[in-house]
């Protein structure tokens, strides 16, 4: 070896450094690339597992003797692999399909469209058609196999049993963007519910979507399951819900209401359950399915007769004479009258030149029977008495706001809280209100309507009912509620408390009393009947138009187990429409059926219709 | 037979057996990774299944086969054979090489594959070695030296031109590159250090200036890539300066060669190159961006992709993108053999060839990637204490030409696959799948080892 080459041969140190170095910096690279950041990972993971929602099924809804009211029904989308699909015979595909060549060729054109379309892959399912009904799916799914590329792919929609109850059930659609920005759980093209209870218990109803993990290649085709699914999550149903609702009642309210407008509520006075909720006029709850709910929704919201109005929690009304029963408990706790205590009436109560009319009876007369004739005049000497009475109040706002208070504890001026979307509150006038009204200069004569449910005072049809429920129970009421029963699930403590008035329990008893010789003696003589004891009263409600016929009452007197309100909007008098679909609603509910004369009774007043021809609200 | 026993025998002592561990222990990791590259979800994980005809790993399984008794074969010859028939083996491979264009018919745009029967072969893998045949032949001629002979350097930079001329006719740019390793062979024979310091700062100010090249400073004249090169430049030649100029230096590099001139003369002409070396530098820098406007519009692409000059997931960057995620995603341990799901579900392109590392990366994770390389470092160690332990250059020649090379295919295919280097399309050495590469790795390193087993004959 010369000395040369023993000179040359240090290189080889620098040849192996270098090696070494080059390994060095790539180990460390490796290290900030695998070690350092989940970022790679998650866009790994992102690349290649497409997480399949799996939808659970949505609880199915019961009436309270578990007639079942909802249930889930499958629908089929048809979806298209567009890479798979060459060759169809696109005339045919859409005589099979029941669209026209241009409807396919628009189509087709929007799912290619990024912007329309932003998951679009020709790999992968893309939704061509939703919603296809049975037939429409049996009558194409013969002839799939013409069409390469092209799916059926399985959906739940809701599919309802009676044509009854629409208002409650509600129904669902697709979510919209502020549902998806309020709840995660949505994504889009997700379904939710709209109205009625699908909206108020929408939580209970979903249940928890479940997810499968898939693999997806470079091409977004699907090639298996990751770790066979041993990290996929099963839906967890949706709770079934039992409701109040006696869909046997309910189907004889709405024939009753049929041609009318106005409501029907019933309520388990004991436990607050709502027994039927009609609100006319109303609409088959089984047209507002698949991919005609969004036409027949438009048409319904057009309607001037308003149908998608609830009203009985939205429609606010004069209670008329129904309210007169509160003002005989508010005065009879207030120490204003006893219930010996007179007053006269001369075809009405006069003042000065006011005058309030009334129909012809006896006078004056003590309370059990003003009641029962429904006297004005009786609860317009009351109420003046009430607010000019300065030994219990200093001054008429004092015996205003002590009127409010007794109101708003039988559930008045304020949403009762039933479990059912858009409850109105309806309106109790407060001082402050006619201080501004009247720039502070009136008194209890001016304000002398509210003493028989007239002027500024408006209640729901389900208020009205549940003053028929707080009367029924002598003094308390459990907020009214449709949902009897989630499965596994408890109730809301709201729809299991009593809520007391501020009235006492002897003084109910005399009300019932009087509510009672309505019944046998009074204004609602044509629903007593021998097979158990009726309360009611009648209520003749003033507007602008023909007057509201109203009734509200409970049945048997002694452990009640019905209440009721029946408001038909322009009916006439109580006697006219709300007295005698009261009855009925009550028979049917206590017997479990209508005898045969009621039978007739019913389709005698089924078939009354009410002309609105100037009907403008 | 006596003597051919006993010939036997001092072979099988001679062997390195180190490197052949190695060797095997590469070859086994290398299998593994093609399982893990070209697994199909749904397939039969067991081992015989695998390794069944007609699927890519069986083949592997067949080249790894064939390689092992290729290398055994070559073991088992006169060690002489190689010297002499060094000229003629590379002569007929240069042939070949020109006749391959015509033949081949055309994959992905290169026309490097000949086809026999039904099989594929790429005479460039097998030019490595014959082109480090012929350079250890002509290297280690008698009387021959690199240093200050004109000559001589010339004839050697033509032994390494001419394949990677005719190879890059073959439009396989990536394996004409290789050959600038050998290079790194030059340098331990002598070349001047100067030249591959040259190589190495024209490379830094291209990577540089054109990194920084659309980072404006002072208009549209002056960009951070400008200052940046300028800076570096400075630096250069303060370093040159110091080593060169310094009256120490040229003290002591008069004392050591009398001939080379005054004291005032050689402090002149060092001065006079370093200056030389500035202009130069200078200029390098200015045609960069105008060369650069001249490249093939896929190689522009990739340098800027590479210099993060353009952002394209779906471009030129997607194969690095998805190479790194691929990688990053494994993590310390990895997701395990046959688990990963980048390279499965094929984002990772060209996974099983020159993206291979990716499948390590990704299912034997930071450390199995990590002893991948260092097994690769070591048989690069190995190849240069080899190398050195030669008594004559041929043998020292050829293993530093093994080792230039695989240091290349190392630094280029994984650098590349880490996103530090720009994509070019070279296997990494006993993973990429393909019998050709294999076996010229094979043959490329077993020669060596025929020739160390053979270093003890002279001496006897």
């Amino acid at each position: 070896m010369n000395k040369e080459n023993y000179h040359l041969a240090k290189r080889q140190y620098v040849l192996a450094f270098s090696a070494i170095l080059i390994v060095v910096i790539y180990i460390v690279r490796l290290f900030t690339l695998q070690m350092t950041s989940d970022d790679y990972k998650m866009r790994a993971d992102s690349n290649a597992f497409m997480h399949r929602v799996q939808f659970p099924a949505r609880g199915a809804i019961t009436d309270r003797n578990g007639k079942l009211l909802v249930y889930n029904q499958p629908a089929y989308d048809i979806v298209v692999v567009m890479q798979e699909q060459v060759g169809v015979d696109t005339l045919d595909l859409c005589e099979s399909l029941g669209i026209d060549t241009a409807w396919y060729r628009r189509r087709m054109t929007e799912i290619k469209d990024p912007k329309r379309n932003p998951g679009y892959s020709r790999f992968t399912q893309q939704l061509f058609m939703s919603q296809l009904s049975m037939e429409e799916f049996s009558k194409f799914q013969e002839k799939l196999f013409r069409f390469p590329g092209f799916y059926i792919q399985k959906r739940s929609i809701r599919q309802y049993t009676y044509p009854y109850a629409a208002h409650i059930l509600g129904d669902i659609g697709e979510v919209n963007p502020s549902d998806i920005e309020e709840d995660d759980y949505y994504r889009s093209g997700d379904y939710i519910g709209k109205q009625g209870i699908e909206r108020s218990y929408e939580k209970e109803l979903r249940g928890i979507k479940g997810s499968e993990i898939l693999l997806r290649d470079v091409h977004g085709r699907i090639k298996g399951r990751y770790q066979n699914g041993r990290f996929d999550v099963q839906p967890i149903p949706g709770k079934n819900l039992t409701l109040s609702i006696d869909i046997e009642l309910q189907k004889l309210g709405e024939r009753l209401m049929q041609h009318k407008l106005g409501s029907i509520v019933a309520i388990e006075p004991s436990t607050g359950e709502i027994l039927c909720m009609v609100t006319s006029p109303t609409y088959d709850p089984r047209t507002m399915v698949g991919r005609q709910r969004g036409k027949k929704h438009r048409d319904l919201s057009n309607d001037p007769m308003k149908p998608l109005l609830n009203r009985a929690i939205m429609g606010t009304y004069p209670p008329g004479s129904t309210f007169k029963t509160s003002q005989a408990l508010t005065f009879l706790q207030e120490g204003i009258i006893t219930p010996q205590t007179a007053y006269p009436c001369s075809h009405g109560f006069h003042y000065g030149r006011l005058t309030v009319g009334c129909h012809g009876h006896g006078s004056p007369l003590p309370l059990v029977p003003a009641i029962g004739t429904s006297c004005n005049g009786y609860f317009c000497w009351g109420l003046l008495n009430m607010f000019n009475n300065r030994r219990n109040y200093h001054s008429t706002q004092e015996a205003m706001t002590t009127w409010k208070d007794y109101m708003v504890s039988m559930g008045f001026g304020y949403k009762l809280g039933v479990d059912l979307p858009g409850e109105k509150r309806g309106m109790i006038p407060n001082a402050e209100f006619y201080d501004k009204a009247y720039k502070g200069s009136w008194s209890g004569l001016t304000v002398i309507s509210i003493s028989i449910g007239q002027g500024e005072v408006t209640l729901t049809p389900l208020q009205i009912a549940n003053l028929g429920a707080t009367i029924a129970n002598r003094g308390w009421f459990i907020t009214p509620h449709i949902v009897k029963e989630i499965q596994d699930g408890m109730l809301d403590s709201l729809y299991t408390q009593r809520r007391y008035t501020k009235v006492s329990k002897m003084h109910y008893e005399t009300v019932c009393e009087g509510m009672q010789k309505a019944v046998e003696a009074g204004t609602c003589r044509s629903a007593y009947t021998t097979q158990y004891v009726t309360c009611g009263k009648t209520g003749t409600a003033q507007n602008r138009g023909h007057d509201h016929s109203v009734f509200m009452g409970f049945a048997p007197r002694e452990n009640p187990q019905i209440a009721i309100a029946v408001y038909v909007e322009n009916g006439g008098w109580g006697a006219n429409y709300g007295v005698p679909l009261g009855a009925l609603m009550m028979e049917q509910y206590i017997n479990g059926s209508l005898s045969p004369s009621s039978e007739a009774k019913a389709e005698l007043f089924a078939n009354k219709e009410i002309y609105y021809g100037d009907y403008v609200r | 037979m006596a003597t051919m026993s006993g010939k036997q025998r001092s072979i099988t002592r001679n062997i390195d057996w180190l490197t052949i561990l190695l060797y095997v222990v590469l070859l086994a990791f290398g299998w593994l990774s093609i399982c893990g590259a070209c697994y199909e979800y749904g397939e039969p994980r067991d081992i015989l299944s695998l390794a069944s005809f007609g699927t890519r790993t069986g083949m592997q399984l067949v080249w790894i086969g064939t390689s092992l008794v290729l290398g055994a074969v070559i073991l088992m010859t006169d060690d002489r054979i190689f010297d002499t028939f060094a000229y003629l083996i590379y002569a007929f491979l240069l042939i070949l090489l020109f006749f391959t264009p015509f033949l081949a018919h055309d994959i992905k745009g290169s026309m490097s594959w000949i086809k026999i029967g039904s099989f594929s072969l790429q005479p460039a893998e097998f030019a490595k070695f014959s082109t480090s045949l012929a350079l250890a032949k002509f290297m280690s001629s008698y009387g021959f030296k690199l240093q200050g002979s004109w000559k001589n350097i010339t004839m050697s930079l033509i032994l390494i031109l001419l394949p990677m001329v005719l190879i890059v006719m073959q439009k396989e740019t990536g394996s004409a590159l290789v050959y600038l390793s050998l290079f790194l062979m030059l340098y331990r024979e002598g070349l001047p250090g100067f030249v591959l310091f040259l190589g190495i700062a024209a490379v830094t100010y291209l990577v540089v200036g054109l990194r920084f090249a659309e980072e404006p400073l002072l208009g549209n004249f002056f960009s951070l890539g400008d200052l940046l090169v300028t800076l570096l430049i400075l630096i250069f030649v303060g370093a040159l300066l110091h080593v060169y100029c310094r009256p120490a230096a040229i003290r002591e590099a008069i004392s050591a060669n009398r001939s080379i001139g005054s004291y005032q003369s050689v402090r002149r002409r060092r001065y006079a190159y370093i200056a030389l070396f500035a202009i130069g530098s200078v200029l390098v820098h200015l045609s960069a961006n105008t060369m650069v406007d001249h490249l093939a519009d896929h190689q522009k692409k990739r340098i800027q992709v590479l210099l993060g000059l353009r952002d394209d997931p779906s471009g030129v960057g997607y194969n690095v993108i998805q190479a790194k995620i691929a990688i990053g995603s494994g993590g310390l341990e990895g997701k395990g053999f046959l688990n990963g799901t980048q390279t499965k579900l094929k984002y990772v392109p060209e996974q099983e060839t020159d993206f291979i590392f990716c499948t390590v990366g990704e299912e034997q994770g930071f450390l199995g990637s990590a002893v991948v390389l260092l097994l690769f470092l070591g048989l690069l160690l190995r190849l240069i204490h080899v190398a050195e332990r030669q008594p004559y250059a041929f043998g020292r020649v050829y293993g530093y030409c093994v080792f230039s090379i695989f240091l290349f295919h190392l630094v280029i295919n994984v650098g590349m696959v880490l996103g530090l280097i720009p994509v070019i399309g070279i296997p990494l050495p006993f993973f990429s799948y393909g019998g050709s590469s294999l076996w010229g790795f094979t043959l490329l390193l077993f020669i060596f080892l025929r020739i160390d087993a053979g270093r003890n004959r002279m001496k006897r």
